[in-house]
């Protein structure tokens, strides 16, 4: 297929469409109305269903309905919206049901504004609704990466039957990028001997239920997704590096404040600074074997986000205090920009020669 | 001697034991709803919403699949179920706290859109699973956990009339307010709950059956007293009777 000039928004949900998610229920917010007005126009096309709901607590509850008879099923939102869904989503988890939720971060806390931002961090990664749970958090950094994230999110959320966050921020929503989708195959969604349709002759009822009343028994429950989190963190963790081999120094972000601070590092290279990149994809699971290989011979790391440092913890996490770890970013929705990150590695680095 | 069989379980109903106190009408309503469903050949084309409440266990009761929605939700749920399965049915069980509280707006929705499930609404006028607070069905005077003096209308506001909200909506299609007090109005419970879900069969939208019901151990009452109570308190407050029928009303 050739190239096709896309905004963001609507690169995730047309690849969301080509993984065969047919179902989608949302409520308006920006900066991700787009995609929402995208699936109300998309999904008749293929026969699906694209639902208005009353409220993005109504929302998750419809993709929990919906998720629950089999089918591959989405909602989108962002911040505020998605803090609503929290509860929803944590039944998704103790439920064991598989759906993609989308989050397109805006400027917080409260109603913020609708400037980018990566501030949901800690929300997405450390669980952020109520109980013992993580969901695993894609975060692609350009149009074409949305593509094979949605996709993937879609195939984690099935294989493991747990809901999957997509995070991207107001920047890569709203942004315009060329981007190339794979020909659109068929799926048909595989038999999910689980799933609750009526039981038309196939044994005896099921049940879908977060619910266990017998300790000792939802503990057993909880051990089982523990072993599913740790298979995740086994199998699913994505990152990508950028001449990190001769790195003094490294600098870390994902997402929007990736792209820029990719510019900033090619700029320091050109200044003869050795600096290299670790880009997480997957911020839940966290990518710590690029730390621990690197964290005995560099010098430093650099966090960079677009949040007053939530990352940045983590990547302490995985540096285990073996080098020092700084951090720059910028908050409310004020995207950092590339001379500034620069400034922040020539400092750390301790100076350019002129 | 022969012998004839005045009783029998019904194969909408597991074989579970329920945990419902004795002389709730819970289990009543279960029953005429599991029997709704075998007599209308559907057990194995339904899909029902266990909500959060006295009734969250129902999954375990009723002889169908089942999903368990959270607090007021159930609505939204099975809205996503019927969006993806519309030949199947689905309804939901909830409580008044569950659907005249936290979850009003998932229910106003769902009866605007004219969402073809059936929704059976079980009103005792209290918080039966956490401990007798009150609901917003709760009636004025009558004392809760949480209305120790009984409810005042100028602090605590006035009870919710459901049935009668939710028939001014053009999105419902069949809307039935019945008790469980005695046999009579038991009977009337079942056939109201077998139009509701005919009105589904027939794909005319949201239906829904409002039953009055009893909590003996919340209002502190035996079983019979609480049967009376419903009759002699909750019926003139809730008035029973048909609110909706708009295939009769467009003159059929
Ligand atoms: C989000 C949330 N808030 C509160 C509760 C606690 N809670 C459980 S059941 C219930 C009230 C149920 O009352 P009702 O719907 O009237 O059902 P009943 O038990 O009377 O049949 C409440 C408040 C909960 N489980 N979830
Ligand atoms: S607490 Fe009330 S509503 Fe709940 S089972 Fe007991 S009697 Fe029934
Ligand atoms: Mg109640």
């Amino acid at each position: 297929m050739a190239k096709v000039l896309m905004k963001g928004n609507e690169v995730i949900a047309e690849a969301a469409v080509h993984a065969g998610c047919k179902y989608f229920f949302g409520y308006p917010i920006t900066p991700q109305s787009e995609l929402v007005a995208y699936m109300a126009r998309r999904l008749p096309e293929v026969g699906g269903v694209f639902l208005q709901a009353e409220s993005e607590v109504a929302a998750i509850n419809m993709v929990y309905g919906a998720a629950g008879t089999g089918v591959r099923v989405m909602t989108s939102s962002s911040s505020p919206g998605f803090s609503l869904k929290q509860e929803g989503i944590s039944y998704l988890v103790g439920a064991e049901l598989p759906a993609l939720i989308v989050n397109v971060v805006r400027g917080g806390p409260g109603l913020g504004n609708i400037q980018p931002a990566q501030s949901d961090y800690f929300q997405v990664t450390k669980g952020g609704g109520h109980g013992d749970y993580y969901t695993p958090v894609l975060a692609p950094s350009t149009l074409q990466e949305i593509i094979d994230l949605t996709e993937a999110a879609f195939e984690i959320a099935d294989t493991y039957r747990t809901p999957v966050i997509l995070l991207g921020d107001g920047m890569l929503g709203q942004m315009m990028e060329p981007v190339e989708f794979k020909d659109l195959t068929e799926r048909e969604p595989g038999q999910k001997e689980w799933a609750t349709t009526g039981t038309r002759g196939d044994g005896k009822p099921r049940t879908i239920t977060s619910l266990d009343l017998n300790a000792d028994a939802l503990e057993k429950r909880n051990e089982h997704l523990q072993k599913k989190f740790a298979m995740i963190r086994q199998n699913e963790v994505r990152y990508e590096t950028y001449e990190t081999e001769d790195a003094d120094y490294i600098v870390t972000a994902y997402g929007t404040a990736a792209r820029i601070a990719m510019n900033a590092i090619q700029k320091a290279r050109k200044a003869g600074l050795k600096i290299g990149m670790i880009r997480p994809i997957t911020l839940w699971p966290f990518p710590e074997q690029p730390f621990i290989e690197t964290r005995d011979r560099v010098k430093g790391y650099l966090s960079v986000e677009m949040s007053a440092g939530q990352m940045v913890e983590d990547v302490r996490l995985a540096v285990d205090g073996r080098a020092p770890v700084s951090f720059f970013g910028r908050t409310g929705g004020v995207v950092p920009a590339q001379e500034e990150i620069y400034e922040q590695i020539v400092n750390i680095s301790g100076g350019v020669e002129v | 001697m022969s012998m004839k069989t005045v009783f029998e379980r019904t194969s909408g109903l597991t074989e579970t034991q329920t945990h419902y106190c004795p002389g709730c009408t819970h289990g009543i309503i279960h029953r005429m709803v599991g029997e709704v469903l075998e007599e209308m050949d559907i057990l194995e084309d339904t899909v029902g919403v266990a909500s959060v409440g006295c009734s969250v266990l129902s999954y375990e009761y009723f002889n169908c699949d089942m999903t368990q929605a959270a607090h007021g939700r159930a609505p939204a749920v099975a809205t996503g179920i019927k969006r993806v399965l519309p030949d199947r049915f689905v309804f939901t069980y909830q409580g008044d706290g569950d659907l005249a509280s936290i979850g009003i707006a998932e229910a106003v929705h769902a009866a605007a859109r004219g969402e073809n499930i059936t929704v059976i609404f079980v009103n005792n006028a209290i918080y039966g699973m956490t401990g007798g607070q009150m609901a917003p069905t709760t009636l004025i005077g009558q004392k809760t956990a949480t209305t120790p003096f009984g409810r005042n209308a100028a602090v605590q506001g006035l009870p919710i009339r459901v049935s009668e909200m939710l028939s001014t909506l053009d999105g419902t299609a069949y809307i039935e307010r019945v008790s469980t007090h005695d046999v009579p109005n038991i009977i009337r419970t079942k056939k109201a709950i077998r139009k509701a879900f005919e009105t589904q069969k027939q794909g005319h939208g949201f239906s829904m059956v409002e039953v009055l019901s009893s909590c003996p151990t919340n209002w502190g009452l035996d079983p019979s007293e609480s049967l009376d109570w419903i009759k002699d308190n909750m019926v003139p407050a809730y008035p029973l009777g048909v609110y909706k029928d708009s295939q009769k009303e467009a003159g059929q």
